[in-house]
């Protein structure tokens, strides 16, 4: 299968991502610039990490207007695969790709470490290979990643079990001291409603390898392998 | 005479600005802030303070109809109505 991994002025983690998908993951893997209009046969699409122009405005307000997310989102409605790690995330946020917005840490500082997190269902293409309840160590690194939703959409994307990974301790319990940026419900990364785009703070990439630290990331990009491999 | 032409030019844009600030009930992390540092300082009285920023758009003279391009840019880009409200002063 091929990944496509978007290029925004701005992405740092472009270059990780698309290692951990070279390298580690051994699948085909192209860049794909802000300013092109074709994903090139991309199967699924990673909206990077970083800082897309600069995060003024909001982060990911701008990027959002790209080119290429003219393709990414018309990708994503007809049920591609997109993934958006940390400002990726923000990204999908603002294209309301995905519910919800992010609003600053709630300790107002960028926050750069390793956290935890519980998966809570492994029926998406992108958690296919984990275990429900299973915990991941990934770092996370925003200053914006406070999720909010209003209180009845809240109510909403519980009940329809949007709620991929919450920030959770080392033994997987939910608490107000491992949460990072006093995301409500402790989420840290949410589906739409179709499962076909996910987004999460956290990043995966950077916890490929053990040599990293982690190696806890690896499996959200083997889930997703397995899944194109499941189908072929 | 250059001096008067563009004192001219000045008079014939029209401006608008366009202050956007979080909802109501939605935490505002940075105004707490604010607060708490204004009572470490003994201002007392102070129930609330939220912070915001403001956009200050020039539209050309020959513009018509600045008013709904002003909203609607505020609706698109400046703001995000899941998190934030805008309230938009001018352009004449």
């Amino acid at each position: 299968m091929k990944f496509g991994v978007v290029v925004f002025p701005g992405s740092n983690c472009d270059y990780d991502a698309y290692k951990a998908l070279k390298d580690i993951l051994h699948q085909e893997v192209e860049y794909l610039w802000h300013k092109d209009t074709s994903l090139k046969k991309s199967e699924c699409v990673i909206l990077p990490g970083g800082f897309s122009y600069g995060d003024y405005l909001r982060t990911g307000a701008i990027a959002r207007f790209s080119p290429i997310m003219k393709a990414v989102i018309k990708f994503a409605k007809s049920g591609g695969l997109v993934l958006g790690i940390c400002n990726g995330f923000q990204i999908l946020l603002e294209a309301g790709l995905l519910p919800g917005a992010m609003l600053q840490n709630s300790s107002l500082r960028f926050v750069c470490r390793w956290i935890h997190l519980k998966v809570e269902r492994n029926d998406l293409p992108f958690t296919k290979a984990c275990d429900i309840g299973q915990v991941l160590k990934i770092p996370v690194a925003h200053k914006e990643g406070n999720y909010y939703i209003d209180q009845d959409e809240l109510v909403r994307i519980e009940r329809e079990r949007q709620v991929v990974f919450r920030y959770c301790n080392s033994q997987g319990e939910l608490n107000s001291d491992s949460n990072p940026n006093g995301s409500l419900a402790n989420i840290a990364g949410i589906a739409n409603q179709n499962g076909n785009v996910m987004g999460l703070m956290p990043h995966p990439e950077r916890a490929s390898e053990g040599i990293l630290g982690s190696a806890d990331g690896k499996v959200i990009f083997e889930s997703i392998a397995a899944h194109f491999k499941g189908r072929g | 005479m250059p001096k008067k032409s563009k004192r001219n030019e000045k008079s014939r844009m029209s401006q608008a600005v366009v202050y956007v600030s979080l909802k109501e009930g939605v935490l505002d992390p940075q105004g707490l802030t604010i607060k708490r540092a204004l009572e470490d300082l003994d201002y007392k009285g102070i129930s609330e303070v939220r912070s915001g920023k403001f956009y200050q758009i020039t539209l050309d003279a020959s513009f018509r109809n600045g008013k709904k391009l002003v909203a609607e840019i505020s609706n698109k880009l400046l703001a995000n109505p899941v998190i934030e409200t805008f309230e938009i002063k001018g352009p004449k």
